[in-house]
Order: structure tokens, then C-alpha cells, then sequence
């Protein structure tokens, strides 16, 4: 990044002031390292001041050390707008709406899994449909559709995909209760429909992974995670085409309706309307019945997984372990409450591209499908700093068409499996978009988090298995 | 040049599509679409889907109408790759397009990414000179 009115203000912290630019109601805040900084692109200091020129924002529109850029907003955007008299942008959540990651953990160790990772990868390939026109085995009707979108996860569970106690262990329990399905077009109805329970493309994907190193013994004990060289799944997914069109459908609508409540904004991507209106209320609804989709949709492919490593190891899954550890969400906006200039007030807090870092809370930050992932906790500190929020993943700095002509997939695949990763993937070229070299370390990443605090970092996993759309 | 990808986009794609009148810019954008999403040689132009559209600017229609083709891709589990393009110009622009495609097949079409939504993130349509550019990015 060239700009030189970033501010160095603190070890992890880059400020760029109000006055930078005309219309910012706060400073923008970058939590990084200078590395990371020098590497974000000039882009993202320009989207960020223009989220930080939003109506009704406090303390600081916050940019995270994986952050990168977006649409209107950077990924790994985060900032607080007043419920009061502040806005809810569906830019600054995202267009996959509850793009989220899960973690699962498991009894067995790398020497049960070793000798059968290719038939569990395998399986787990033909088991969960991922990939461009994949069709979930759930084909629901429009009115069972509505009930999923309704009750999330819950609805899963209901229908025999997984236990109840799972759900004690997602983000909102996998339901957020505000949803409300008649606030979501016929249009994204019909694209969700046959979506129910696929994984996707692009940079999703499910994981088989051992840990490799344990920061924290006892946190990692209380979330499941007690040697290293256990077993783990990790699988990030989102709310596939419907959430999209809820996304598309109220950006649209959202640019139309400005004028209305008389605001203008900086990038047209970052349209909003007054939280508190109808149109504000509108969107808010149906954001959470797209956040209760995708919940269902890691909850049915959470049954699958269970299914498949009990068909290969010829045992009850539940003899396994398979147990969830937590599922977090990256796109979405919450009412949440802090304390700012002395006293407590109500905002919604945007996170896109970004995890909610509660005290005590896992975090699951997927790195690169070469580089690996963590496990870390959330802090007071990051309800303090970051409205309780910290970074997603890694982020990427190569484009993916500059990625595929750096490598081809099958070389990848091959290289990969010789450092031990078995990897099947539906798209060959979607492989080579997604090599580690596309993608900022997950290393430097997480030593901001743990450096500054807003997460502390609890376990370390090395990926020996990986199935992508 | 029907269409080139663009190399500078970090999370998603995009392309930049070409055309000396309207309807082939409409027909090399939604080739460069779906390019993105498979080998479209491989796509037999079989089955007949029709986009109807009314829009005030040329901008707004390449949008909404790249939209619908993304739309009837999750619907109906659709690629495409042949289209027969009718713009008229009024009042608005009138736009009639069939697409011929068929079932996405895991096999057979080599299969790339997933399009989710067009984006406005410099989404452009612009006659330069003697000939109409249009500039899309994608989201994956």
C-alpha cells in the first residue's frame, strides 16, 4: 500500500483520519502488522474511508489484518452503526449472506486415518455435492423451503440431520428468530431450491486436518481439542445462490430508495437504507432468513460427513467423536450491544468478510487449503477494540485468473499429494485458483489477532484431505 | 476479440466483453459469462430458454439481464452457449434474447467456478469509437 497518510498509532493498529476524506463521520482503523499493511492493495484504504463515511457510525470503521478488496466495502470490513438513527447496508455484509466456517472434532488419530484418507476423501467427494449446477439430495418444496429459512439449523435437525446438542454449538444456535421468510423473493426461493446441503465452489470447501500444535492446552481441551495428531473436519460454506439474489435483490432496491431518506453514499455498493425503516427492517429479516439457510445447509452436510466416516470406519459415528466444536459466521449484520463514550449503546455491527470474537467463543479461521488453519478463542479485549470481532481467514492477494496461469491444477493436485494432501476437486482450474500462493499467510495473520488480543490462539491444524466444488 | 478475462481482481472475476453493434456485445458478454463457468464448446445448444427485458439504459439492461442468466443457471441447472440477440430501441431498450443450452453436466462440461451475482464494482458499458465495451466483475 503506497498511501502515506496511514498513521502507525499503535503495534497493530494503522489510523487513517477524518480528514482524509470528505464526509468520513469516523476514523478507519486498520488492525495489522506493517507487512500485512504493505501489502493490501490502495483500493482497500479507499473502500474503507467510504464505509466510514456512513450515516450513524461509531468509533472506527475497522479493516482486519486479512482484509482485501471488495464490493463497496473491503473484505474483512467491520464497523458499528447506531440503531438509532444509523443504517444497514447489505454491501457491508456481503453477497454470500452467512458465508461461514465449522469445525468438527473427532476421536481418531492421523494413524487411523493415513491408511484410508483417499477412501474417506473419495466418499466424501461423491457424498456432498459441491461444484458449478450441483443439486442437493433434500429436493424441498416452496413451503418446506420457507420453514428452512424460518428455523435454520433447527429445521435440520428436525428432519434427521444431525442432534440437537449441535446446535448449542453454531453462532445464534443456528436459527437467528428474526428471520422472516415473506420478505424474500419468489426469485431467490427458485435459485435456493435445489441448493439445500451442496458446498459450492470457489474458495469453499471441506477439510480433513490433524493438529499439528496446541497454544492453549486447557482452552483446547474445553472445545474438544486434546493431542496433537487428532483428527478434525473443517468446512466452509455459505448460503449458495439464494443468498446471493437476497443480497442482489435488496442492493438493488436499497440504490433506488436513497434519495428517500436523503442519503448519499460514496460507492453505490455501499446503498443502504435507515435501519430502522421499513425498507432498513426489510432487509434485516430476510438477511437472517439467508443466515438460516446456509446454518441448515452446514448442518445437513455435517450429517453427511458423519455418515461417510461411518461407513468407512465401520462404526456408529457417534463412536467417532464427531462432535461440533462451533460454526461461526463471516457475513452478516447483528444488534449488539457496547460501551462507547460512557454509556451503552445499540448498534449494528457489520461484519463481512469477518468472525465475531466473543469472550470465550471459538474462532475458526481457515487458511489456504496448503497453509493450514487455526482454532482461537475470543477475548474482552476484541469487545473493547473491534466490537467484538476479528479476522475470517487469510484473504486473497492474487487474482484468480493470474493464479491459473502460475500453476495448472492437476500439477497442484500432484504436488499436494506428495506433501501429503489428497485433494479432489470438481473444476481442475478451480483447484489452480485456489493454490496457497494466491493468498496472504495465515501465519501473519493470526499473529496480529493473538498480538493485539482480540483472539487468542488455542490450536493448530496441517490439512491431509480436502474435497472442493 | 469476443471477450477477455481480467487479470487485476483478487476475490472473484470478471471480464471485459466486445462488440461493433449492441447485440453482439450482449452476445459476447453472455459467452464471456459462462466461459467463466465451463468449456462452452462443450455446451450443445439444445434446449431454448428466452430472456424478455425493458430498461432505460443500456447499462441497466446487460445488468439485469446477466442477472437473469445467472438466475436460470440455479433454477433450471442450465449452461449456455449460443444466443440469439434482439435489442430494439424506443422509448427504452427492448431486449429479446434466446439461449440455447443445456443441463449442466459434471462430465461432459468441464466444469470451472460457480457465478453467484453480477456486481456494480466497475461495471461499465461504453460505445468507444466504432465499437461497444462492456466491463464486468463477478461474484464467485
Amino acid at each position: 500500500m503506497s498511501n502515506l497518510k496511514i498513521q502507525k498509532v499503535g503495534e497493530y493498529q494503522y489510523l487513517i483520519p477524518k480528514t482524509y476524506k470528505k464526509g468520513m463521520v469516523v476514523d478507519a482503523l486498520i488492525i495489522a502488522s506493517q507487512k500485512l499493511v504493505d501489502s493490501m492493495e490502495d483500493e482497500v484504504i479507499e473502500q474503507i474511508t467510504n464505509v466510514a463515511c456512513l450515516p450513524g457510525l461509531v468509533r472506527y470503521a475497522f479493516c482486519m489484518p486479512d482484509g482485501h478488496v471488495g464490493y463497496g466495502c473491503p473484505i474483512g470490513g467491520v464497523f458499528a452503526s447506531r440503531v438509532e438513527d444509523g443504517i444497514i447496508s447489505p454491501g457491508a455484509v456481503g453477497f454470500d449472506i452467512n458465508c461461514g466456517m465449522r469445525l468438527m472434532t473427532t476421536h481418531l488419530s492421523i494413524d487411523d486415518i493415513k491408511p484410508r484418507i483417499e477412501e474417506l476423501v473419495d466418499l466424501l467427494f461423491s457424498r456432498i455435492p459441491a461444484g458449478v449446477g450441483s443439486t442437493g439430495f433434500i429436493k424441498p418444496s416452496k413451503v418446506e423451503f420457507k420453514q428452512i429459512v424460518e428455523k435454520g439449523a433447527e429445521w435440520a435437525v428436525e428432519a434427521g440431520f444431525g442432534r440437537t446438542k449441535d446446535l448449542e454449538n453454531i453462532e445464534e444456535n443456528g436459527k437467528i428468530t428474526h428471520a422472516d421468510s415473506d420478505l424474500i423473493s419468489n426469485r431467490a426461493v427458485e435459485r435456493g431450491l435445489l441448493q439445500v446441503g451442496t458446498l459450492g465452489s470457489g474458495n469453499h470447501y471441506l477439510e480433513i486436518q490433524v493438529v499439528e500444535e496446541i497454544f492453549d492446552p486447557i482452552v483446547s481441551s474445553n472445545f474438544g481439542i486434546h493431542n496433537k495428531g487428532q483428527i478434525v473436519v473443517m468446512f466452509h460454506c455459505g448460503s449458495r445462490g439464494f443468498g446471493h439474489q437476497v443480497a442482489t435483490d435488496y442492493l438493488n432496491a436499497f440504490e433506488k430508495k436513497m434519495d428517500k431518506y436523503g442519503i448519499k453514499v460514496r460507492d453505490n455498493q455501499l446503498a443502504c437504507a435507515p435501519f430502522e425503516s421499513t425498507d432498513g427492517q426489510n432487509y434485516y429479516h430476510a438477511m437472517a432468513g439467508a443466515c438460516n439457510l446456509a446454518f441448515a445447509n452446514r448442518q445437513v452436510i455435517t450429517h453427511r460427513v458423519r455418515e461417510v466416516f461411518s461407513k468407512v470406519f465401520g462404526v456408529d459415528d457417534k463412536k467417532l467423536g464427531l462432535e461440533l466444536v462451533y460454526d461461526v459466521v463471516h457475513n452478516i449484520a447483528k444488534v449488539e450491544k457496547y460501551e462507547i463514550d460512557g454509556g451503552e449503546v445499540e448498534v449494528i455491527v457489520h461484519r463481512k468478510g469477518a468472525t465475531r470474537a466473543f469472550p470465550g467463543q471459538p474462532v475458526i479461521l481457515g487458511g489456504s487449503m496448503e497453509t493450514g488453519s487455526y482454532l482461537l478463542v475470543g477475548t474482552q479485549k476484541a469487545m473493547q477494540e473491534t466490537f467484538g470481532s476479528t479476522a475470517h481467514g487469510s484473504g486473497r492477494t492474487m487474482s484468480r485468473h493470474a493464479a491459473k496461469r502460475h500453476v495448472r491444477g492437476e500439477e497442484l493436485q500432484k504436488k499436494m499429494k506428495k506433501e501429503g494432501i489428497y485433494v479432489r476437486s470438481v473444476s481442475y482450474a478451480g483447484l489452480a485458483e485456489e493454490a496457497g500462493f494466491a493468498y496472504k499467510d495465515i501465519h501473519d495473520v493470526v499473529e496480529v489477532l493473538d498480538g493485539f488480543g482480540i483472539s487468542k490462539k488455542i490450536a493448530y491444524f496441517r490439512p491431509i484431505g480436502n474435497i472442493k466444488g | 476479440m469476443r471477450f477477455k478475462f481480467l487479470d487485476k481482481i483478487t476475490a472473484d472475476a470478471g471480464f471485459e466483453a466486445y462488440g461493433k453493434t449492441e447485440q453482439k456485445l450482449f452476445e459476447n458478454a453472455s459467452l464471456a459469462l459462462f466461459s467463466l463457468m465451463c468449456d462452452i464448446k462443450r455446451v450443445e445448444p439444445e434446449v431454448k430458454k428466452t430472456v424478455e427485458l425493458k430498461r432505460k439504459t443500456l447499462e441497466e439492461l446487460l445488468f439485469d439481464y446477466l442477472d437473469e442468466l445467472i438466475f436460470l443457471k440455479d433454477r433450471d441447472v442450465m449452461v449456455f452457449s449460443k444466443f440469439g440477440v434482439e435489442i430494439n430501441k424506443n422509448n427504452n431498450y427492448d431486449l429479446y434474447i434466446k439461449a440455447f443450452g443445456e443441463r449442466i453436466d459434471t462430465e461432459k462440461h468441464s466444469l470451472l467456478v460457480d457465478v453467484k451475482a453480477v456486481t456494480k464494482h466497475m461495471f461499465k458499458v461504453e460505445k468507444k469509437g466504432d465499437h461497444y465495451k462492456a466491463t464486468v466483475v463477478v461474484d464467485i
